[in-house]
């Protein structure tokens, strides 16, 4: 594995959080190197808030050590909490104030002076292409609207590090998309970048490095190709209604696989081939072959069950 | 961790409250501009031609001059009170605001602070309002009436604790309806607020005394009639033993609130 470049910007060893006896985090640690975008992974309840609240000195920890920029949280999580930037995962915007004045109120409890505030946020704004609703009211916004606001508004204080809690969560395609390339520039610029999410497809795309906990602890980390190549492979064919046949063959192969009842699923090196041999002679009601994800990699981990 | 964090950094919170009322003043002026002019209308012309004056420390007053400071304690208890139960569990448990500024360089303490800061900044503004309507019918005696103005800022930070302490504490925000119903009502009525407390038969006296709006009406009154005397001081120490103590208990409520 190739190690990661860059002084840490966050060092979290042996983590541990319980709310009463119900343990959310338990042993977890890693590193987010400068200039890098790390990403959280995991099911609904698996820890990644949990995790992420402690290292901006919201939640005390129960156990483990943590440091943010060198500094310990809890002796310096004022110097911590101004060099950085925070997207909660609920909407925290301030509805009693308009979208200009909610940067500036923001950058007040930076104790930035108003003037530089000003200019920041007018910036800003623009950054997130909202300088034609400065004046509007937050309610007037759309959901995507308001992750952008919250967006800017995390980056008022010029932060080394940027901690996302499900950015996109519940925005549409096009939302989406926006923040992200937002986040791809801002990660151009040198920020570094901590997010949760359930999305692979945002994980793949911005996270040099991701980490996969379930149930408080860690399953896996490392950059997503990688673990795609460690867990899956590099092809992935899907055979729905799968018959006798197709199971004896995948059986006597020896072949990575899922059998999901309805659908097998078959993790391989070299798609090709046996794809043109599984599709010619035993697929019955059609398959397909595709390139293997970071979604395979997270459904192998942590189960196909529902959560909640 | 973060143990009684507070730097002058709680007047953010203030700032940003302080920002928000502004954009809504000419709306909040108008309570404590109309509800004096309303009250002495009804006290004043309907119920006084039926009382008439009242015996109070030995000497017959109007009962206008005698309900007058009255208001004004109730107006301070009800600013500090509905801004820190209604407004900041708003705020809080609505809004996220608290949330946001935890994840900035403000301490829990702080914004607790803020919030409390800017209760008895309402109890104040709202009594500069009143105060100048009351005056205006010759109801304040000046210079003391001026010392009006520091207990409204006491009575704001008592109120205003004891409101941060039930929002500390209540699950939803139907159960405010609880300590307004138990609490600030009885005050409102029993505090020597409509009729002297030496009415009350001698065992309710005592009950009387523990309620804090007594303490502020008994003082607001006797600045309002230009009897500034020593044993006020009790009646000071009162209310500020009150904040000494609801204070850094809803510090200490909200940490066990908020922080998980």
């Amino acid at each position: 594995m190739v190690e990661p470049e860059g002084e840490p910007v966050v060092q979290a060893l042996g983590l541990r959080k319980s709310f009463g006896h119900t343990k959310a985090v338990e042993e977890v640690s890693f590193e987010v190197r400068r200039g890098e975008c790390f990403g959280l992974l995991g099911p609904n309840g698996a820890g990644k808030t949990s995790t992420i609240r402690m290292i901006y000195g919201f939640s005390p920890r129960s156990g483990g050590t943590l440091k943010v920029f060198g500094l310990d949280i809890e002796e310096s999580w004022r110097l911590i909490r101004a060099r950085l930037g925070v997207c909660q995962q609920e909407n925290s915007l301030d509805p009693d104030l308009s979208v200009q004045e909610n940067m500036e109120v923001f950058a007040r409890y930076f104790d930035i002076p108003r003037p530089e505030a000003r200019t920041r946020a007018a910036e800003l704004l623009k950054f997130v292409g909202l300088e034609h609703r400065s004046g509007s009211p937050v309610s007037q916004l759309s959901g995507g609207m308001m992750r952008r606001l919250v967006l800017a508004r995390s980056l008022i204080n010029a932060p080394e590090l940027l901690i996302l809690d499900e950015p996109t969560t519940g925005l549409d395609p096009q939302s989406r998309h926006q923040v992200w390339e937002r986040l791809e520039s801002l990660k151009k610029s040198g920020i570094s970048i901590l997010l949760t999410t359930h999305y692979m497809e945002e994980a793949s795309r911005l996270c040099d490095r991701v980490l996969i906990m379930d149930h408080g602890r860690i399953l896996t980390q490392g950059p997503p190709s990688q673990l795609i190549s460690r867990y899956v492979g590099k092809d992935v064919i899907e055979v729905s209604g799968p018959d006798e046949g197709i199971r004896r063959f995948v059986m006597e192969k020896g072949l990575d696989h899922e059998d999901l009842g309805h659908r097998l699923v078959i993790y391989t090196q070299e798609g090709r081939e046996l794809f043109d041999r599984v599709s010619r002679e035993l697929c019955a009601q059609g398959c397909l072959l595709r390139m293997a994800t970071l979604e395979d990699v997270f459904l192998k981990l942590t189960g196909r069950e529902l959560r909640e | 961790m973060i143990r009684w964090n507070i730097s002058r950094r709680f007047m953010r919170v203030w700032e940003r409250n302080l920002r928000v009322y502004r954009r809504t003043w000419a709306i909040s002026f108008i309570p404590p501009l109309l509800e004096p002019v309303l009250y002495l209308l009804a006290f004043g012309v309907g119920l006084s031609a039926l009382v008439g004056s009242v015996q109070y420390r030995g000497a017959q007053i109007h009962y206008v001059a005698f309900i007058a400071p009255a208001l004004l304690s109730i107006n301070i208890m009800y600013n500090a009170f509905f801004e820190n139960t209604y407004a900041s569990f708003v705020r809080m448990y609505y809004q996220k605001t608290f949330d946001a500024m935890l994840a900035t360089p403000l301490s829990l303490e702080e914004v607790i602070t803020g919030e409390i800061a800017w209760g008895t900044t309402k109890s104040l503004v709202a009594t500069v309002l009143m105060q100048s309507v009351v005056s205006l019918f010759g109801l304040v005696d000046y210079p003391q009436g001026l010392l009006i103005l520091p207990l409204a800022v006491l009575g704001g930070l008592a109120f205003g604790s004891l409101g941060m302490l039930f929002t500390a504490i209540v699950p939803h925000i139907e159960m405010f309806n609880l300590p307004i119903f138990l609490l600030i009502s009885p005050m409102f009525l029993f505090s020597g607020t409509f009729f002297p407390l030496e009415v009350l038969p001698e065992w309710v006296k005592p009950l009387a005394w523990a309620l804090p709006l007594t303490h502020l009406v008994e003082l607001s009154r006797s600045l309002a009639l230009g009897q500034w005397r020593m044993e006020l001081i009790w009646h000071i120490l009162y209310l500020t033993g009150m904040s000494a103590v609801l204070f850094p208990l809803a510090l200490g409520r909200m940490r066990a609130r908020l922080i998980r």
